[in-house]
């Protein structure tokens, strides 16, 4: 364990090439997926936590179920989707970091949808109205409601990015782990455990939570001035 | 105040006019602030689609091999002489033989240096594949504990070996995974004449290396690859029990994925590729890889003219 923090330290300390690949792949896919994820996820979610329609309940379940969907299973569907001989071969993209930015996207938009729609839904009743009354429009009232459950939104994402950055199934059927170009931390610590290298795996563990860590920390930043300025919302 | 505090507050942009700021909830300025944050989340996700283009440049392969030949470094100094030759760029995935094979089936790789002669002679017969090349061979090797409960050490012939721990119900870890260990471990089965089964049997459906390491945990019995077992003997307490046998012969074989199959497939890169592993020098530097001392693979010996493709041989 000591050897591994050791080796975590030397392997960050020489900017280490073969980490600095696998940093940039995982960050890469897992903060442009979680970016999509929230982009595409956030309305779904508002319309599902705000709005009364039939079928809603029916999607609000259907998110929850997302969120259970092993990655493997991701993964695999996509493989069939992706693969030459599937539907969307003609993309040629099954095995670069696109598939997985895909995969993962898959992943984290039920999170999204799920947690930032039952924040939404936990908001004030009146505050469409009000927004209306204000003179918003549909894009202004819909902004109006996510900045209201911004904590749960920012809840939502990191909780999002954290799933993506850590997962492994998607990573390593949809990217392969090609070294210098599809391998990612997790993959890399998959293909270092089953070569035998544990030191070499736990290291990178520590970099991925390292790494993670700084993501948090940046998210919390970011959301510290709202925190003064509403001290009552929060 | 005619516009709602500075623009340096709203974010690094100005962008036009702001409305007056007479409105407690929805304030333009915040609501601004959420439009960069949208933009830049969308930009995020931009980038990511455009960030491909550089790799386009130089030109790849794509290789699909199985772990042990990833795992014993051997690529890490053959794929560098091949590009700089070349300048051919292998992009290597690593997996058992029958998930390899099957990935060149769905025509998403260039190239496979599997170890089946058998599923590699079936995947050429099926039209998949084109150019198939012997490339080495080393040998596998039956491991068990010191203490060796089958009381097969020594033994000469694998099958009866294989047939002793399975009288003895000696704990046996099988690779389960349609790998081409696991199909050497179901030839021999087969040779010793019995279908095994029972809880001293078990499937993993894992890598190599982490069956080893489960059958090391277990002080179980597995079959294991020369390369991969010299790779992790520092670190593991089996030891040899039966090698030697000519049943656990291990070739490695290379194949081009068809290109009437699948015409997007680089074959004349993929063919370079095969030509580099069979040629003098690409022989040489598998024949000279060492690991801790001990050779891994011997380049396959040549056989006069370069025997036509497609003709592979089943079994040994």
């Amino acid at each position: 364990m000591i050897e591994a923090v050791q080796k975590a330290g030397q392997l960050l300390w020489r900017l280490d090439p073969i980490l600095l690949d696998c940093v940039k792949v995982s960050l890469l896919c897992s903060l442009t997926a979680t970016a999509a994820a929230v982009l595409m996820g956030a309305p779904v979610a508002v319309l599902l936590g705000r709005k009364h329609f039939p079928g809603r309940r029916v999607l609000v379940v259907a998110a929850h179920t997302g969120m259970a969907v092993p990655t493997v299973v991701i993964g695999l569907l996509l493989y069939g989707l992706l693969s030459r001989n599937g539907p969307l071969g003609v993309l040629s993209i099954l095995y670069t970091p696109k598939a997985i930015i895909l995969g993962e996207f898959a992943l984290g938009f039920p999170i999204i949808v799920a947690l930032f729609s039952a924040a939404a839904a936990g908001l004030d009743a009146r505050i469409e109205m009000t927004a209306r009354t204000l003179g918003a429009g549909r894009f202004g009232v819909f902004l109006t409601v996510v900045r209201e459950a911004k904590v749960g939104l920012i809840a939502a994402t990191m909780s999002a990015f954290g799933r993506l950055c850590s997962e492994l199934g998607i990573a390593m059927m949809l990217g392969g782990s090609i070294k210098h170009h599809t391998r990612t931390m997790t993959t890399a610590i998959a293909m270092e455990t089953s070569g035998g290298e544990f030191t070499f795996a736990l290291a990178l563990g520590l970099v991925l939570l390292l790494v993670a860590l700084g993501v948090n920390i940046a998210a919390q930043l970011f959301r510290l001035p709202a925190q003064r300025r509403h001290p009552d919302v929060l | 105040m005619r516009r709602n505090s500075c623009w340096v507050q709203s974010g690094f942009l100005w962008v036009g006019p702001q409305v007056p700021d007479h409105r407690p909830l929805f304030r333009a300025m915040r609501v601004k602030k959420l439009g960069y944050v949208i933009v830049v989340l969308a930009l995020i996700a931009l980038q990511g689609g455009c960030k491909e283009g550089s790799s386009s440049q130089t030109r790849t392969i794509r290789l699909a091999t199985t772990t042990s030949t990833e795992n014993s470094g051997l690529l890490d100094v053959l794929l560098p002489a091949f590009q700089n030759d070349t300048g051919i760029e292998v992009h290597v995935m690593s997996m058992g033989t029958g998930k390899a094979l099957r990935t060149a089936r769905d025509g998403n790789c260039d190239v496979v240096l599997v170890h089946d002669p058998k599923a590699e002679a079936k995947f050429v017969a099926e039209g998949f594949g084109a150019n198939r090349q012997k490339v080495m061979y080393n040998d596998f090797v039956i491991l068990g504990p010191a203490s060796d409960p089958a009381g097969v050490k020594g033994m000469k012939s694998a099958a009866e070996a294989m047939a002793k721990i399975a009288a003895a119900k000696s704990i046996f870890i099988s690779r389960g995974d349609n790998s081409g260990t696991h199909n050497k471990e179901m030839v021999l089965w087969q040779a010793a004449g019995l279908e095994p089964s029972g809880r001293w049997f078990r499937s993993v459906g894992r890598g190599m290396g982490d069956t080893l390491e489960m059958a090391d945990q277990m002080k179980a019995c597995v079959l294991v690859d020369r390369a991969t077992f010299i790779k992790f003997r520092r670190k593991i307490d089996l030891v040899v029990l039966v090698d030697g046998d000519k049943r656990l012969h291990n070739p490695y074989g290379v194949i081009a994925v068809s290109p009437t199959k699948h015409p997007h497939v680089s074959y004349n890169d993929a063919a370079r590729f095969i030509d580099f592993l069979t040629c003098d020098k690409g022989r040489k530097i598998i024949g000279d890889y060492r690991l801790q001392g001990e050779i891994l693979f011997h380049p396959w010996p040549k056989r006069g003219e370069q025997p036509a493709g497609g003709k592979g041989e089943g079994g040994l």
